[in-house]
């Protein structure tokens, strides 16, 4: 459903000259998927998903979503940014950040607003914070309301960019079964960038192993792990030690290549 | 509610004593400076003889119109100034050469247009309140995350609903902050330009209570002009915490943090 081809992404850098971030770039997402993206740090990974997420042109290649190209941010499809604190309006209570999503959505009549925003602040298990406001809440707890906000608006596909990444351990490994369970009872479709590797294996379908810039697909593993994942069980499984073997040889290689 | 600040009080309270004691010991002060509590007797007795208040009426009146004035057009400009890059470019030069000029300075050029009237002190008001407003309000759009204006994107908001719904209400800390410095300077053009040329307001009041040698009445009305100063900069606030509740609280935790 959604799929990127041969994209190029050229900057140009504060000394002028040219940066190639992306290039060469393709890849597929099937529709109910969970998909991540993994890579060493300053690959280009944001870069990437600002481009499928419409709010940046690449300079060459296309994004298509349900076979149409990708121009301008689609419907359908959101974008969930790692910096909660930026990208939570600080004016607004947590229910009131719950129901931005759904405000400019026609036909929902103000009481289904309200409904569905409270509906999405209870999944992610922030009941009772609703007249909180954002900075009022853990980071952790931030990080849930972006989701909820996201959620509500009931997006096919999920975009994240390194959203647990300024967690710490214990957070992150609540977030990433919140994510999980909801991920399922949603069918929703997940393209989900990080440079934890167990993370991306623990959660996805497939991975995709990116190399440095300029960034390309080097490698795409499918996870055999049934479902639902345990956080101590999976980790164990002899599936999943292997292919965190596998994937952090392929990063290091590509970190240590000259 | 506030605590209220006892070691502020007493210190104020010290001066005013100090103030009084002076004046009344030294010939040589006291001719200049009478005694504190003669001062605020002489304010009793112009406030209840109406003088006080027929100049304090005529003054606010114009800081209003001035300041109203300055706040509708500079936010306006602002928030076009702050989204619009190239208008920014083309207005810069201007904007950085008028902007440090004092603004006492526009008085005769008011005059010339506008002649002595209400409209040069109410245009020369404006005219220096709108600095702080317009660059505060430029600075607070073009501060905005863009990560906030990504969110904004994702979520398919429409320009209008960016603007009112993530726009002004991320740029509304720093265009308050413009409209509480501007507070301050619409007084101080308010009362100087009555100086320059008025037949009333408390700076026409004042200057002629002084050129009268009616010491006593003239420092009363400086009192007032104090207390007027104060009052205006504490409704600014405490509208400022009812409206702005939620910024109050995000830098308080800031400043914990």
């Amino acid at each position: 459903m959604l799929e990127v081809r041969a994209l190029k992404k050229e900057f140009q850098a504060l000394s002028g000259q040219p940066v190639v971030a992306i290039e060469h770039f393709s890849f597929r997402v099937e529709a109910g998927q969970f998909v991540s993206i993994v890579g060493p740090s300053g690959c280009g990974k944001s870069t990437l998903l600002l481009c499928i997420a419409g709010l940046s042109r690449p300079t060459a290649g296309e994004v298509l979503l349900h076979g149409r190209e990708v121009t301008g941010p689609p419907e359908g499809l959101i974008l969930l940014f790692q910096e909660y604190n930026k990208s939570l309006m600080a004016w607004r209570t947590v229910f009131r950040n719950a129901r931005f999503g759904l405000e400019n959505r026609s036909g929902m009549s103000r009481g289904q607003i309200d409904a569905e925003a409270q509906r999405f602040i209870e999944l992610v298990g922030l009941g009772g914070f609703e007249s909180h406001y954002p900075w009022e809440l853990s980071g952790g707890m931030q990080q849930r309301v972006a989701i909820a906000r996201a959620l509500a608006r009931r997006p096919e596909v999920l975009l994240m960019d390194e959203p647990f990444g300024s967690l710490d351990a214990l957070t992150r490994i609540d977030l990433e079964d919140t994510l999980l369970r909801l991920w399922a009872s949603l069918h929703a479709t997940i393209l989900f960038v990080t440079h934890d590797i167990e993370e991306a294996v623990y959660l996805s379908d497939r991975v995709y192993v990116l190399s440095r810039r300029p960034s390309r697909v080097i490698e795409q593993i499918e996870i055999k792990i049934e479902r639902p994942r345990n956080q101590l069980t999976t980790r164990e499984d002899p599936r999943f030690i292997q292919t965190r073997h596998r994937i952090f040889e392929l990063i290091s290689t590509e970190l240590t290549r000259s | 509610m506030e605590r209220i600040p006892w070691k502020g009080l007493a210190v104020l309270g010290a001066l005013l004593v100090l103030w009084d004691l002076l004046s009344r010991l030294s010939s040589l002060i006291g001719n200049y400076l009478p005694p504190a509590t003669v001062v605020f007797v002489t304010l009793a007795a112009i406030v209840g003889n109406g003088e006080l208040l027929h100049h304090a009426a005529a003054s606010l009146l114009r800081f209003a119109e001035g300041y109203a004035l300055a706040a509708a057009i500079s936010v306006g400009a602002g928030l076009c100034l702050g989204l619009w890059r190239p208008l920014y470019t083309m207005f810069e030069p201007v904007i950085e050469l008028l902007r440090p000029m004092p603004s006492p300075a526009t008085i005769p050029i008011a005059i010339l247009f506008l002649g002595i009237g209400d409209e040069m002190k109410v245009a020369v008001t404006a005219y220096a309140c709108s600095w702080p407003i317009l660059l505060n309000t430029i600075d607070g759009v073009r501060s905005i995350d863009p990560v906030l204006m990504n969110t904004a994107a994702t979520f398919r908001l429409g320009p209008w609903e960016r603007f009112w719904k993530v726009t002004l209400p991320a740029a509304s800390p720093q265009v308050v902050t413009g409209l509480r410095v501007s507070l301050a300077l619409a007084l101080i053009l308010v009362t100087t330009s009555e100086m320059v040329v008025s037949n009333d307001g408390l700076g026409f009041y004042i200057l002629d209570l002084q050129r009268s040698f009616r010491i006593p009445e003239m420092y009363a009305a400086i009192v007032a002009l104090a207390i007027i100063g104060y009052t205006l900069n504490r409704l600014f606030l405490t509208l400022d915490s009812r409206i702005m509740a939620w910024h109050k609280g995000l830098t308080r935790k800031e400043e914990i943090l």
